[in-house]
Formats: structure tokens, C-alpha cells, sequence
């Protein structure tokens, strides 16, 4: 090999660089979805790539559940203030209050409840991009999504009809009160994103590595035992060493039994896993299409 | 538990393309199959699916049609992005359906492809589709090709067969101009030569599939020869805490071609200005060299004006830069392209209004002759047709460089992206007004 050669994550890094800085370049009012999760993490690295020595160049915008792992909010406000960034935080509980979200009777799952929360936020700051960190190998419908994924005026994905993307070109054109969601992580896997935390020596919230926690059988997983959804007698409670493989709500969010407690484990049992990482997510096994849907009603 | 070594792996982006029966899908689920790389999850979905919708059969059709509309329908809609690894190589897989809008979704999943798969029934030879289908991976340039002779159980495995239908296949090439096309005789049903060599071809000498996939070599698919660089973003920190960076202005975007070097001439197009690399700043750090496709940050020894949309060139080798364009294009949009219209246009990172000037012809896409005259193009036409721009345009031949030889055409008020465009060789190479200049 010459030494004019990029390797897979070089290659994918380069990509994701040329994208956060067409957004940068194409859109007035940018911001950066920034959760603490494992895919933010990276792509906030990638942003302090594509700018540096400026700073990135938009604030940072959060949806709050309030069913947020404790550990991930820590985690994400610090590392906010490290990077001197603006971050901005909507939460449900406030959507609620406002009128902006509206309970389903009988649900716990806030799930749902992000997307009036996220276009109320979007429409507050006049965002008219959103960078997130998702990936097209999550999940089939996702499988389906450009970089660029364009957003009507009432913050709708129409999956069948998107703007073509070829080569590196994007189409950024917006009219009035339509919105981009960019993901500069499409084309990357679950492996890529731990692979470039190594290499990077990138610092994540530590429930992805191995700890004790109490957690309650599920839906044919182990949750982590919370008082926002007590245990039920009959279900079977244990203490376990778990991680997160995923990080969604913490009632919804499935544990792994796992000794894996530093990156390059996490690799290691990666890369002999036979499910996928989704399939700790109970968010999306509501049905064949549950992203889809949430999509198209302007989910991230 | 056991590390898994660390070395360097490289991407290779191919595209598939085919229609209902010559079992493409089939295909892409023996390659994720065989290499381990469907998870229980998925295989349980399928199952699920199977239970529920297909009568307890698997279909593999169903891990790549992710839509419920898909889904329902029984066809695909959109390309579709699947992914997986060997220790050797990573793979993107953009999976084209073949239907209704065949030419639009193959250039959308081909077009930063390095390779391409071609599936052709033994059974039936070679169809129109599989010419079709040659010639769009040909005028995009894709660098490599498979021809995937399937279905060879079918035909039992005959050598007389495969032989019959590659020199078919070869008869059509040379006015292609494909540098590298293999062929491979599998049956995607039963795996033969698909991940693991087949006993049924003891007479086929070469490798399997996936053992192509992995051995092909795509170092030099990027232009290394004519430096460009489209300036995305100019950097220059406010207010920085680092004094010394209250001077810094940097010009961001990722290399289109060939190499820069610290200490080289650098030209400004479409100016003219003149200066010299002071410093690449790279994603790893500050380097003395780099190349095609890196995302960089140049400062310049000058403090010249450049700005987004303007190019970097290495002067002792100019690109055009016209305000007129003549390119073949592939349209794509159910309203038809007419000469007179204005669209916006979007060429690397310049965006200008371009003008339709002339539709001169359609291209029959099964042999690449220039078709009856047309001063029109439909949805899914290829065609030749003449722009002029608002404003210059910086540009190389497709056929020299797949990055600064496209662009894309964008409607006014809908912002549809209509078309596809690769530009013909400049006619004379950049003449600009300043070529002196120098502050």
C-alpha cells in the first residue's frame, strides 16, 4: 500500500468532515443534537475536527425525556462545558406543561412525546438544520435515509420521496419553515463508532462498561429497576453486571450481561455479538415499522 | 477475551442492480449469510415476517425493503444501504431496485461506488437490462465490474454455458470502455462461489464472489494527478483564548484530487490569485503532505481573497472554467427537462443559476449511441445537453475526475433535485484575467 491511502475509518471520518462543514457553509441556523449517548460523542469529535482552531460553530440541542439514565445528563452537560459550547435543553416535562405535548393515558413511554418536544424547540431557536448521530445500519428504515434528510413544514420524513444524492453533491435548498436533518454517521456501524472511540481515546458515560445494577425481567430483557415503572409482583428482579449497549429512556433501555469494562472489550464482544444493538431497544420493537413512523412524524 | 488485531481496513462501496427474478436480493442475503453478518435479531424479523406475510417463506428481499409501503407492495422503492465486514475489507452495499425508476436509482446508488455487480440469468443470457445496466455503470465510470452469471444450478453448471454468455457480454465491451470486469459463475440460491468455492466449477479457476470483493484493488480509483481543492468553509476563529490564532484564516473542504505539499504554488480559480501552502491542517493533525479524498484546512502564505465556491489548483495543471457546459445528464424528475428553463446548478461547492441552452440528444442506454433528436428529456432519459452559468464554473471531464467533473441541477421553488450531470473536457483550460497577480 502507498502511503496515499485512507483506511475505513479515515474514509469515514473525511466523509462526515465534508458534511459538518457543508452544514456549516449551506444553513443559517445550525445546531448539533447532542445526547452523551455513544454516537453524539463521536460526532462531536467530528465536529471539533472539521472547525478547529474555531469552535463549532452551533449550539448543541438535547431533548429531555426525563426518563434520561442519570449518568448520560452528567455526563452531557460536562462535556458541553469542556468544549465552551452552548447547549440547549427542552424537556418533555415542559412540553407538557405547555401544552406542547400531550400524554397518551395509560403510557409511560416518552418516547414519542421527543418529536412535539424536538419541533417545538426546532421552531423556538428557528433551526433550520439538525445534526444528529444516526446510523443507517440501526435499522431498516433508517437503511433507507440520505444524509440530507429533508423535512417538510410540519417536520414530516417522506420516505418515498427524497431527494437523490450523488457523489458528495447535497441539495441544502430550503423554503420557509422546512427543516434538513444531516447525519454525517450514515454510512458508519456499530463497530466504526467504538473502533473511532479507541482511536480517539474518547471518553463515554460509564454505564456502557460493565457495573452492578438492579434490574427487572421484561418484554424478554432486563431493564434497569427504577421507581418510575416499580417492579410488579411476578416479575423477577436480579442484580446483575450489566452495560448498555444502546442507551435509549431507562425504563425501555434493555441491559446485557456483560464483564466487558473497557473499550477494547466492548470491541471484542462486538465482534462475536449475534444481535443487533437495536434489539435492546423495546422503542423499536412496537412494530416492523415503529422508526418508520416515528420518522415520518418528525422523530429524529 | 481476546482483542481482535488491529490493521488496516479499507472500504469498498459496490452497488447491486437488478430486477425481481435474476435474484439480487438473494444474493445480498447469501453474502450477509455466509459471512456471519446477519445477527438473531434479524433472522428472527425475517422469520416473523415469514409467519405472518409469506406464508412461512423466508424472503431475503425483506432485510433490505425497510419501508412499510415495501413492504406491502412487494417491491423496492428507494436504494437501500447495507453494511458488513470481513477481517480483509468493509463493505457498503447500496442495493438498487429495479423497477420503475431504474436509471435514477442505480446513478443515486452508483455514483460513489467503486465497483458494481451485474447479475445475469444463465438461463436467459444476456438481456437488455444487463446491457442497461453495463452502460450506466460505464458512463458513471464506476472503476470495476462484476458480472455475477447466476442461477448456474440451473443450467447445470455448464462451462459451454458461462462461456457463451461472457463472450456475449464482451462483444458489447470495448466501446464501453471498462478497464477491469470479471466474471463469476454462482448459483446465489445454494451459495455456490458466493462466500465458498463451488465443487460444481471444478473449470473455473478464479474466485469466489466475496474473495473478489475483497481482493480488488481500489488504491488508485482517486484522482492522485491534478490538485484540487473546492474551498467549503473558510475558517477564522472569533475571539480566540490563543492569540496567535487571531491572524488564522484557513480555507476548509476535502480534496478532490490529487496531492498538496507544503511549499507548493497554489492557484485561485476563478480569480486567478496566486500564493503558496503555508500549512495543511489534516483530521490526525498538521502534515506536510496530503491528498485525495482527505478533509483539510489549507492557510495560505497570502492573505488573498477566497472564499466558498472558489477552487485551489496546482497551476501547471489548470482545469477548464466556463461559463458554458455541455455534459451528458441523467434526468430525474417526472416533470421533463426543456431547453430554456433555469435551474440551480451545484458543482463541487460553487452554486450558480444555469440556463438549459440546448437538449441535443438522448442516449439509447443499452448501447450508448446517441438516439433520435429530442429537445427534450423525460424522467429516467440520458441525455447530451448544453448549460450556460450565471458565473464561471470551475471544472475537470468526468472521465478525469469523478468529483469535479459532476454536478447536480436543483428546480427553482420545489428545490427537487432533477438531475444528474457529468460534464464533458474543458474545450481550453483556464485562462484567468489576473494570472500574475500576485500580493
Amino acid at each position: 500500500m502507498t502511503s496515499y491511502y485512507l483506511d475505513h475509518l479515515q474514509y469515514l471520518e473525511t466523509e462526515a468532515i465534508h458534511i459538518m462543514r457543508e452544514v456549516a457553509a449551506e444553513f443559517e441556523r445550525p445546531a448539533l443534537l447532542f445526547s452523551g449517548g455513544k454516537d453524539s460523542i463521536c460526532l462531536l469529535r467530528l465536529a471539533e475536527k472539521a472547525f478547529r482552531p474555531s469552535d463549532i460553530p452551533m449550539p448543541f440541542l438535547n431533548i429531555d425525556t426525563g426518563h434520561h439514565f442519570p449518568e448520560l445528563n452528567e455526563f452531557r452537560d460536562r462535556r458541553a462545558a469542556e468544549l465552551g459550547g452552548k447547549l440547549i435543553v427542552r424537556t418533555v416535562e415542559d412540553a407538557l406543561a405547555k401544552g406542547i405535548a400531550n400524554a397518551t393515558p395509560g403510557q409511560v413511554s416518552r418516547n414519542h412525546l421527543q418529536i412535539p418536544t424536538l419541533l417545538a424547540a426546532i421552531e423556538e431557536f428557528q433551526f433550520d438544520c439538525c445534526i444528529g448521530g444516526a446510523r443507517r445500519d440501526e435499522e431498516k428504515a433508517r437503511a433507507k435515509e440520505r444524509f440530507f434528510s429533508f423535512r417538510d413544514s410540519f417536520g414530516q420524513w417522506d420516505p418515498k420521496n427524497q431527494r437523490p444524492e450523488i457523489w458528495n453533491l447535497y441539495n441544502a435548498r430550503l423554503n420557509p419553515g422546512e427543516n434538513m436533518r444531516v447525519f454525517p454517521l450514515s454510512n458508519w456501524t456499530e463497530m466504526d463508532v467504538w473502533e473511532y472511540i479507541r482511536k480517539e481515546k474518547l471518553e463515554v458515560p460509564k454505564i456502557y462498561f460493565s457495573h452492578p445494577r438492579q434490574c427487572v425481567r421484561r418484554g424478554g430483557q432486563w431493564v434497569p429497576a427504577t421507581d418510575l415503572v416499580p417492579p410488579k409482583s411476578g416479575e423477577q428482579v436480579a442484580d446483575l453486571i450489566v452495560r448498555v449497549r444502546t442507551i435509549g429512556d431507562i425504563i425501555s433501555t434493555g441491559c446485557v450481561e456483560s464483564p466487558a469494562d473497557n473499550v477494547d472489550d466492548i470491541i471484542a464482544e462486538i465482534s462475536i455479538a449475534r444481535v443487533t444493538e437495536r434489539g435492546s431497544r423495546a422503542d423499536d420493537k412496537v412494530s416492523e415499522a415503529a422508526m418508520e413512523d416515528r420518522k415520518k412524524a418528525g422523530y429524529f | 477475551m481476546p482483542v481482535p488485531l488491529h490493521h488496516p481496513v479499507d472500504l469498498l462501496r459496490f452497488s447491486t442492480c437488478g430486477s425481481v427474478d435474476d435474484g439480487k436480493s438473494t444474493l445480498i442475503g447469501r453474502l450477509l449469510y455466509d459471512s456471519k453478518s446477519l445477527m438473531e435479531d434479524q433472522i428472527e424479523a425475517l422469520e416473523r415476517s415469514a409467519d405472518i406475510t409469506g406464508g412461512g417463506q423466508i424472503n431475503l428481499a425483506n432485510l433490505t425493503d425497510g419501508l412499510r409501503a415495501e413492504r406491502e407492495q412487494g417491491i423496492t422503492i428507494d436504494v437501500a444501504y447495507r453494511y458488513f465486514a470481513t477481517p480483509r475489507r468493509k463493505f457498503i452495499i447500496a442495493d438498487t431496485p429495479g423497477h420503475v425508476q431504474y436509471t435514477r436509482n442505480m446513478v443515486t446508488g452508483s455514483s460513489s461506488a467503486n465497483l458494481s455487480i451485474v447479475l445475469v440469468d444463465a438461463r436467459l443470457g444476456v438481456i437488455e437490462q444487463s446491457r442497461r445496466h453495463t452502460c450506466i455503470a460505464s458512463l458513471l465510470r464506476i472503476p470495476h465490474l462484476v458480472v455475477a452469471v447466476n442461477k448456474m444450478d440451473l443450467v447445470n453448471w455448464s462451462e459451454e454455458r458461462f462461456n457463451e454468455i461472457r463472450d456475449d457480454f464482451e462483444a458489447f465491451l470495448p466501446r464501453l470502455d471498462m478497464k477491469d470486469v470479471k466474471f463469476i459463475p454462482v448459483s446465489a440460491l445454494n451459495g455456490d462461489n458466493v462466500v465458498d468455492p463451488s465443487p460444481h466449477t471444478p473449470w473455473y479457476p478464479g474466485p469466489t464472489l466475496l474473495g473478489h470483493l475483497e481482493g480488488v484493488h481500489i488504491g488508485s480509483d482517486w484522482n492522485l494527478a491534478d490538485f484540487r481543492l473546492p474551498v467549503q468553509w473558510v475558517n477564522r476563529p472569533n475571539n480566540p483564548k490563543d492569540h496567535s490564532l487571531h491572524d488564522f484564516r484557513g480555507l476548509s473542504g476535502q480534496i478532490a484530487g490529487g496531492i498538496v505539499r507544503v511549499g507548493q504554488p497554489l492557484m485561485v480559480l476563478p480569480s486567478g490569485f496566486s500564493s503558496r501552502v503555508k500549512e495543511i491542517h489534516t483530521p490526525e493533525g498538521r502534515v506536510d503532505e496530503a491528498f485525495c479524498p482527505q478533509s483539510v484546512t489549507i492557510v495560505l502564505e497570502h492573505d488573498i481573497d477566497v472564499s466558498r465556491g472558489d477552487v485551489l489548483v496546482d497551476p501547471s495543471a489548470l482545469p477548464g472554467c466556463s461559463q458554458d457546459l455541455h455534459a451528458r445528464v441523467c434526468w430525474m424528475h417526472p416533470r421533463p427537462l426543456q431547453a430554456g428553463k433555469k435551474y440551480h446548478l451545484k458543482q463541487s461547492t460553487q452554486s450558480a443559476l444555469a440556463i438549459v441552452q440546448s437538449v441535443d440528444h438522448r442516449i439509447n442506454i443499452t448501447t450508448l449511441d446517441a438516439d433520435e433528436e429530442s429537445n427534450e428529456l423525460a424522467m429516467n432519459d440520458i441525455g447530451e445537453i448544453h448549460l450556460r452559468t450565471s458565473k464561471p464554473i470551475v471544472f475537470d471531464g468526468y472521465a478525469n475526475n469523478r468529483l469535479t467533473g459532476s454536478f447536480i441541477l436543483v428546480e427553482q421553488g420545489t428545490n427537487a433535485t432533477v438531475c444528474a450531470g457529468m460534464l464533458y473536457p474543458p474545450t481550453e483550460i483556464a485562462r484567468p484575467e489576473y494570472r500574475d497577480f500576485c500580493i
